[in-house]
C-alpha cells in the first residue's frame, strides 16, 4: 500500500487494486497493526478515556489478539462502529476483526457470511423498570412504553415477545445506550430492554441504582463474541484460540502476575503448551511460541479481564453467572490445547 | 427689514424639545411601544427573554470546573448549596479530545497549523484588497501542503502529486509545439494521469528511500472531533471547486450529452439527503471499487461529501455565471477567444467572484452537515459526545456537552456568515 | 474512421447551384478534423465524453458484481416480501412484525411525508412571521428575532433535534406524574390534553355510526383502508362549497346589474355549515379523551415525542431560512410601493398584506422550494431520535437485519429521489401561475 492517504486516495484506481487479498494474518503483520472494530461507546466494554485510550472487556479481546500476533498490545487501530457499520467494516476488510457484542446468530453466520470464533460473554435479553411501577414479572408489562435500541437483535426478540405473550406495547426505537438511559431515568419509557449485561452496566451508573430492579424473565440468548471474515480459517483459528487461551489460563490459573514464574516450566503440560515450553502450538498458528504467553500478559486472563472491566468491584459490577468456568457452574468451556 | 409693529423683530430663544421627544423616555416609546400591538409584543419578548435568563444562567454560573465525574460534580453542587448546576468538569477534562479527537496530543501543532495557514492561503482569495498578491502562489501550493500537515508521512507524496500539473503543463507545451494545441492539451492530461495512477508511485518509493524527509504519519482513523469537522469541510469545499466549475460548465454547455450528464449528476446529488450519500460510503463504496480495495472510512466519507459538496457547488457557481453581463461574453467572443481562454480569462475570474459569497454559505452547509458522519459512527463532536457520555464517570451528562458543541459551531459559522455578508455588500458596491 | 468522405451534400449543392463550371476541390475528411473542425468537434467531445461516462458505469458495475459475487450476495429484492419482524411505533395503517419489510418500508414513508409536510407548513407560518417580525420597528422584538434566526441558522440542524428531544424528555412530566393521588402534573384544556414526555395526547374524532372502511388493494403490502366516514363529509363539504360559490356568482350578478349587492354571508355560511353538522349528527360525532390507564394514556391520539421533536426542530430550523429569504424579498420591492400604498391611505398592515407580500411573494418563492426541498431531506435525520421514518425502517432496521445495502440503500435513494422531483415540480408549477404575466 501507499505511503500516504492522499496517495490512497490518488491511486486506489491502479495500485492498490493489485494489493488483493493475501491471509487477514500476514497482512495484519505487514501493517503492523491490528484494526479492530468496537462500539462508539458502551460502559464496561469499550470507550475511549481522555487520552484517547479504549478500554473495555470487549477491547481487552483486541489486545490480547495484537498482542499474540504483533507482540504489542498497542499495536492497533480501533474503529468504531454502530449498529448498522459494523458488518459492512468487517465484510469488507476495514477491520480484521469484530469485537463489538455480536449476538451469534444462525443468519449472521451463514447468510452475512461471517465466522464467530466464541463466546466471550453469554448474555440474554432482560428488562429493567423502576422499583415504583411496582412490576415484578415482564407479562405484566401489557400497555407500557419500551426503550430498545436499534440496530440489534433486541427489537426482533422484542416483537416475538410480546407477539407470544399476546400483550401491547409501545416501542420507542433509540440509537444508542447513553440516549436510552437518559429517556428511561427521565420516565420516557417505562421499561428499558437490551442485554442484561447493558442493563447492569446502565443501572450502576444511576444516581440511584437501588430505585431500579431488573426483571426475572430473560427472553432471548445473546451469546456475544468476537467475529470474522468468511473464508479465511487460519486468520479464524488464531483469534479463536486467542480467545480459548485466555479463558483456560483463567481455568489453569494462569495470571498475569504469575505467568512469569509459570513461563519457566511447570509439571502440568497443559500449561506448557499454552505458553509455548513445550510442544509447537504456535508454530501451528503462524506465530511464535510465546504468543499466548503475550496475550495473557497483556490484561491477565479471562477471570482478570472481567473482573478489571465489568466485575463487580467495577462500577458495572456484574457477577459472573453463566460467565463463570465450566468448573464453578458457568458455561466457559474452553477445548483442551493439545 | 420691516418696521411693522406686528412683525417680530427679535428670535425667541430656542426651546427644549419636549420631554417626551427625546432621551431614553422617547426612545422606548417609539420603538417599544408604539402601539398597543408592539406594547404586548416587547413585553412577552421581556417576560421570554427573562424567563430563559432565570432559568440558564444560575445553571451556567456552576462551581465544577474541576469536577473529576459526574458523582463529583453532584458532591460539589451539594457541598455548595448550589441547586441544579452544570457539570463543567466533563468540559475542562474532554475539551482537547472535542476539539482534536484523538489526534497525539504532542503533534497538536500540525492541525492548529494547517487551519491557520489555512487564512492565510485563502487571505489573498478573500481579501484580495488588502494581502499583496504574491501570496497567490503559496494558495496554489497549500492544496498540497494541507493535507501533508495533518497526515504526515514523507514529504515527497504531497511533491509528486504537485509534480503531476508540472508534468501535465510541460507535456502540453512540448507537444502543442510538436502537433498542435488540442492534441497538447489531450497529451498533457494523458500524461499527468499516468503519472499519478503508475508512475508516482514508484517515484515517491524511490525518494522516500534516497532522502527519507517527513513527518510522523497520523492515521485518518485519529481524526475526530471538531478538526474531522473541518477537515471534512475544507477537504470536501476545496475538491469540490474544480469539479463544480466543470459541472457548471457543462450544464451551461451547448453539448447535448455533456449537459444532460451534468443536469441528472446534479439533480442526483441534490435530490438525496447526504444521509444516504454517507451510507453508501459507510457501506458501498468498498463494493464500487475493484475487489480488494481498502480504503478508510473517513477517505470514504471524504469522497461522498467531495461530490455531494459539488453539486451545491455547480449550482452555486452556474448562478455567477449566470449573473455575468452577456456583454461579457460577447465582449471574449469578439476578441477570437476560444471557449477555454474565454472562459480562463474573462468568464471565470468575474463569475468565481461573484460566486465567493455563495461559495462560503456551501462551505457552513457542509460543515454544519458534517455532523451527520456521527450517524455512521465516525467520532465528530456528537459522536463524540456519546462516546464520552459511555464513559462510566460522565454517564448521565447531557446539556453541557450539547451546550459547548453548539456553542463551537455557532462561533465558527456566524463569523464565516458574518464575513460572507460583508463581502456580498463589498461585491454590490463594486457592481454599481 | 479513415474512410474518404466523398461529398459534403449541403456545400456540394451549394456551389453547383452557383457556378457549374469550377468545382471546388472536393474537402477531404482527415482524422484531425475531428478535433480542429469546429462542425465535428462538439460531436467528437460529446461522444468522448458519452464513452467515458459508459466506461466509468462499466467499471463501476463490473466491479460491484464482482463484489458482490465474492460476497455470496447477489442483488436480490426478495427480501422485501419477508416477514420484518420489528414493531413500529407510529403507524398511519394497519402493521404489525409479521408484515413484510416492504409494508415496513411502505409505513416509514409515509412517516417521512407525515413530518415533511407538517414540517412545511409550520416552517413557512414561522418563518413568514418571524421574517415581517425582523423588520418591525419594536427594537426589541427586531433584536430578538435577529437571534432567533442567528442561533438556529449557525447550529447544525442534527445538534437542534437532538437538542429539543432532550428538552421535551427532560422538561415534561412523566405518565406516572399525572398519577395518585397528589399528581405533580396536570391535564390540560379541561382534561382534554395531556402533554407528557412520552407525546402530547389529544382528544381523536370518533364517529359512534361509522360507516367503516374500504379496504384497497386486498391484502398487498401496499393496502390502504379509505375511512367512508370521510369521504362522505368531504362530499357534503365539497358541495356545502359549491352551492356557497354558485350564491356568490350569483350576488356578483345582481351587482352587476343593480349596483347593490345582497347581503348573502349567513347563507353562504348556513349552506356550508348545516348539511355538515347534519351529517356529523347522524354519524354520532364526539371525542375520544385521553385516559391515564395503566403505563401510559390510552385513547386519543398519541403524537409521540419523536415526531414532535423532529418536527419542531425542521420546522424552527428551515423558519429561520425562510425568515431571511421573506426579508430579503421583502426588502426588495422599492419604498415607492409602500408610499404609494400609504398615500392611497392603507394602513400598516394592509399595506403589507395587500401590497407588500403580494408582490414579495415572487422573489421567495424560488428560494422557498429549495427550503422545502432541504427539510423533507433533513427529515431523514428523524433516525436522531427514533423517529421510524423511511431511513429509519428501510435504510435502518431492515437493512441492518436483513443485510442488503445495496438493495435498501438505492431504494432509500430512489424514494428520496422522487419525493424530491415530485415537489420540485409541484412548487414550480405553482411558481409559474405566480409569475409576473410579461405581455
Amino acid at each position: 500500500m501507499k505511503k500516504t492517504v492522499l496517495f490512497g486516495a490518488l491511486t486506489i484506481a491502479g495500485l492498490a487494486a493489485g494489493a488483493a487479498a493475501a491471509g487477514t494474518l500476514d497482512d495484519v503483520k505487514a501493517r503492523g497493526k491490528l484494526n479492530c472494530g468496537v462500539t462508539t461507546g458502551l460502559v464496561g466494554f469499550a470507550a475511549p478515556d481522555a487520552n484517547g485510550e479504549w478500554h473495555g472487556f470487549d477491547v481487552a479481546v483486541c489486545r490480547a489478539v495484537a498482542a499474540a500476533v504483533l507482540g504489542d498490545q498497542n499495536a492497533i487501530e480501533f474503529v468504531p462502529t454502530t449498529g448498522k457499520t459494523r458488518f459492512t467494516a468487517l465484510a469488507s476488510g476495514e477491520v480484521d476483526m469484530l469485537a463489538r457484542n455480536t449476538t451469534w446468530t444462525f443468519s449472521r453466520d451463514v447468510d452475512l457470511k461471517f465466522e464467530f470464533v466464541g463466546v466471550n460473554y453469554y448474555d440474554g435479553q432482560g428488562f429493567m423498570v423502576p422499583k415504583s411501577l411496582g412490576v415484578s414479572s415482564a407479562k405484566e408489562l401489557d400497555g407500557a412504553t419500551v426503550c430498545i435500541q436499534t440496530g440489534t437483535t433486541t427489537e426482533l426478540n422484542l416483537a416475538d415477545f410480546f407477539r407470544s405473550n399476546n400483550i401491547s406495547y409501545e416501542p420507542v426505537p433509540i440509537e444508542t445506550n447513553a440516549e436510552a438511559q437518559q429517556q428511561y431515568l427521565a420516565g420516557a419509557c417505562d421499561v428499558y430492554t437490551t442485554d442484561a449485561s447493558g442493563l447492569a452496566a446502565t443501572r450502576a451508573t444511576f444516581e440511584n441504582p437501588g430505585d431500579h430492579v431488573i426483571l426475572p424473565e430473560i427472553i432471548s440468548k445473546e451469546p456475544l463474541g468476537p467475529l470474522v471474515r468468511h473464508g479465511d480459517p487460519e486468520w479464524g483459528d488464531l483469534v479463536r484460540w486467542t480467545l480459548n487461551a485466555l479463558i483456560s489460563a483463567e481455568e489453569l490459573g494462569i495470571t498475569s502476575a504469575n505467568i512469569d514464574e509459570l513461563k519457566k516450566g511447570t509439571n502440568n503440560p497443559e500449561i506448557n503448551r499454552i505458553l509455548g515450553t513445550e510442544g509447537k502450538l504456535g508454530e501451528m498458528l503462524g506465530l511464535d511460541a510465546d504468543w499466548a504467553y503475550r496475550a495473557i500478559k497483556a490484561n491477565g486472563n479471562y477471570g482478570e479481564i472481567f473482573a478489571k472491566n465489568i466485575g463487580e468491584n467495577t462500577p458495572v459490577g456484574l457477577a459472573r453467572g453463566l460467565n463463570a468456568q465450566w468448573k464453578e457452574g458457568g458455561l466457559l468451556y474452553s477445548p483442551p490445547f493439545r | 427689514m420691516s418696521d411693522k409693529a406686528y412683525v417680530r423683530t427679535e428670535m425667541l430663544e430656542p426651546r427644549d424639545p419636549p420631554p417626551s421627544s427625546v432621551g431614553p423616555i422617547h426612545w422606548i416609546r417609539e420603538n417599544l411601544f408604539a402601539t398597543w400591538f408592539d406594547a404586548i409584543l416587547t413585553i412577552l419578548s421581556a417576560a421570554a427573554i427573562i424567563g430563559l435568563l432565570i432559568e440558564v444562567v444560575p445553571w451556567l454560573l456552576s462551581p465544577t470546573w474541576g469536577g473529576t465525574s459526574l458523582d463529583n460534580c453532584r458532591k460539589i453542587l451539594a457541598a455548595a448549596n448550589h441547586d441544579g448546576g452544570a457539570c463543567w468538569g466533563v468540559i475542562s477534562e474532554r475539551w482537547l479530545q472535542m476539539l482534536f479527537g484523538f489526534y497525539p496530543a504532542e503533534l497538536y501543532w500540525r492541525p492548529i497549523a494547517a487551519f491557520v495557514l489555512l487564512g492565510v492561503a485563502l487571505a489573498p482569495v478573500l481579501f484580495s484588497d488588502k494581502v499583496p498578491g504574491k501570496l497567490l502562489y503559496f494558495t496554489a501550493a497549500y492544496p498540497f501542503f494541507f493535507p501533508w500537515l495533518l497526515w504526515g508521512g514523507t514529504i515527497w507524496g504531497p511533491l509528486a502529486a504537485a509534480a503531476g500539473f508540472f508534468i501535465g503543463y510541460g507535456v502540453y507545451v512540448v507537444a502543442s509545439r510538436m502537433v498542435g494545441n488540442l492534441t497538447g492539451v489531450i497529451a498533457g492530461i494523458l500524461a499527468a494521469i499516468i503519472w499519478w495512477l503508475v508512475l508516482s508511485g514508484y517515484a515517491v518509493d524511490a525518494l522516500a528511500g534516497i532522502a527519507p524527509i517527513g513527518i510522523e504519519p497520523v492515521e485518518s482513523r485519529k481524526f475526530g472531533g471538531f478538526m474531522l469537522s473541518i477537515t471534512i469541510g475544507v477537504v470536501a469545499i476545496g475538491a469540490s471547486l474544480p469539479l463544480g466549475i466543470v459541472l457548471a460548465l457543462g450544464r451551461q454547455s451547448d453539448l447535448m450529452i455533456v449537459k444532460y450528464l451534468s443536469v441528472w449528476f446534479i439533480e442526483f446529488i441534490r435530490g438525496v439527503p447526504l444521509i444516504t450519500l454517507l451510507f453508501v460510503a459507510s457501506t458501498l463504496l468498498n463494493i464500487f471499487m475493484p475487489p480488494g480495495t481498502d480504503f478508510d472510512i473517513i477517505l470514504r466519507v471524504l469522497i461522498m461529501v467531495t461530490l455531494f459538496a459539488s453539486a451545491y457547488m455547480a449550482e452555486v457557481i452556474r448562478g455567477g455565471l449566470a449573473a455575468l453581463p452577456k456583454g461579457q461574453y460577447e465582449a471574449a467572443d469578439a476578441l477570437g477567444l476560444d471557449y477555454w481562454k474565454a472562459q480562463r480569462l474573462v468568464i471565470m475570474p468575474q463569475a468565481l467572484k461573484i460566486s465567493i459569497p455563495g461559495i462560503v454559505s456551501t462551505f457552513i452547509g457542509v460543515f454544519k452537515d458534517t455532523t451527520l458522519v456521527s450517524i455512521i459512527g465516525l467520532l465528530d463532536p456528537l459522536g463524540l459526545s456519546n462516546a464520552i457520555r459511555a464513559d462510566s464517570a460522565w454517564n448521565g451528562i447531557v446539556w453541557e456537552l450539547y451546550g459547548f458543541i453548539a456553542l463551537i459551531f455557532f462561533v465558527f459559522t456566524f463569523s464565516m456568515s458574518r464575513y460572507s455578508m460583508y463581502l456580498e455588500r463589498k461585491l454590490h458596491t463594486g457592481h454599481r | 474512421m479513415n474512410r474518404r468522405h466523398e461529398t459534403r451534400p449541403e456545400c456540394h449543392g451549394d456551389f453547383s447551384v452557383m457556378t457549374t463550371l469550377t468545382d471546388p476541390p472536393k474537402e477531404q475528411f482527415r482524422l484531425s478534423m475531428l478535433l480542429y473542425d469546429m462542425r465535428y468537434r462538439s460531436a467528437t467531445i460529446q461522444v468522448i465524453a458519452l464513452m467515458g461516462f459508459m466506461l466509468l458505469a462499466a467499471w463501476l458495475i463490473n466491479n460491484t458484481a464482482q463484489n458482490l459475487a465474492a460476497l455470496g450476495k447477489p442483488i436480490d429484492f426478495g427480501f422485501l416480501s419477508e416477514p420484518a419482524g420489528y414493531d413500529i411505533n407510529q403507524r398511519l395503517l394497519d402493521y404489525n412484525s409479521q408484515d413484510s419489510h416492504l409494508r415496513a418500508a411502505f409505513m416509514g414513508l409515509l412517516n417521512t411525508l407525515v413530518v415533511a409536510v407538517l414540517g412545511c407548513a409550520t416552517a413557512t407560518i414561522l418563518g413568514v412571521i418571524i421574517g415581517v417580525l425582523r423588520l418591525s420597528h419594536n427594537w426589541l422584538v427586531s433584536r430578538l428575532m435577529t437571534i432567533y434566526v442567528e442561533a438556529f441558522r449557525n447550529v447544525p440542524v442534527l445538534l437542534w433535534i437532538v437538542f429539543i428531544m432532550a428538552i421535551l424528555i427532560e422538561t415534561l412530566p412523566a405518565p406516572r406524574a399525572f398519577r395518585g393521588d397528589n399528581p405533580t402534573a396536570e391535564m390540560m384544556l379541561g382534561d382534554s390534553v395531556a402533554v407528557t414526555n412520552r407525546g402530547v395526547y389529544i382528544p381523536e374524532v370518533l364517529f359512534s355510526n361509522s360507516l367503516g372502511d374500504v379496504h384497497l388493494f386486498g391484502n398487498s403490502p401496499l393496502r390502504f383502508d379509505v375511512s367512508l366516514d370521510l369521504v362522505v363529509i368531504l362530499i357534503v363539504l365539497g358541495l356545502g362549497l359549491w352551492v356557497s360559490r354558485l350564491i356568490k356568482i350569483r350576488a356578483d350578478r345582481i351587482q352587476e346589474a343593480t349596483g347593490d349587492r345582497p347581503t348573502t354571508w349567513y347563507l353562504r355560511l348556513g349552506v356550508v355549515l348545516v348539511p355538515l353538522l347534519v351529517v356529523l349528527w347522524w354519524l354520532g360525532f364526539h371525542f375520544g379523551y385521553p385516559e391515564l390507564k395503566g403505563f401510559n394514556f390510552r385513547g386519543g391520539t398519541h403524537l409521540r415525542n419523536s415526531l414532535i421533536a423532529l418536527w419542531l426542530a425542521l420546522s424552527l430550523y428551515t423558519a429561520a431560512f425562510i425568515a431571511e429569504i421573506v426579508r430579503a424579498g421583502i426588502m426588495a420591492i422599492p419604498k415607492g410601493q409602500t408610499e404609494a400604498a400609504a398615500a392611497l391611505g392603507l394602513r400598516p398592515r394592509r399595506i403589507m398584506s395587500l401590497v407588500i407580500l403580494p408582490q414579495a411573494l415572487r422573489i421567495i418563492i424560488p428560494p422557498l422550494i429549495s427550503n422545502y426541498l432541504n427539510l423533507t431531506k433533513n427529515s431523514s435525520l428523524a433516525i436522531a431520535v427514533g423517529y421510524m421514518d423511511i431511513t429509519g425502517t428501510l435504510g435502518g432496521i431492515t437493512m441492518n437485519q436483513t443485510g442488503r445495502e445495496l438493495e435498501c440503500v438505492l431504494l432509500l435513494m430512489l424514494v428520496y429521489l422522487l419525493i424530491s422531483l415530485s415537489i420540485s415540480a409541484v412548487m414550480n408549477w405553482y411558481n409559474e401561475s405566480v409569475k409576473l404575466k410579461e405581455r
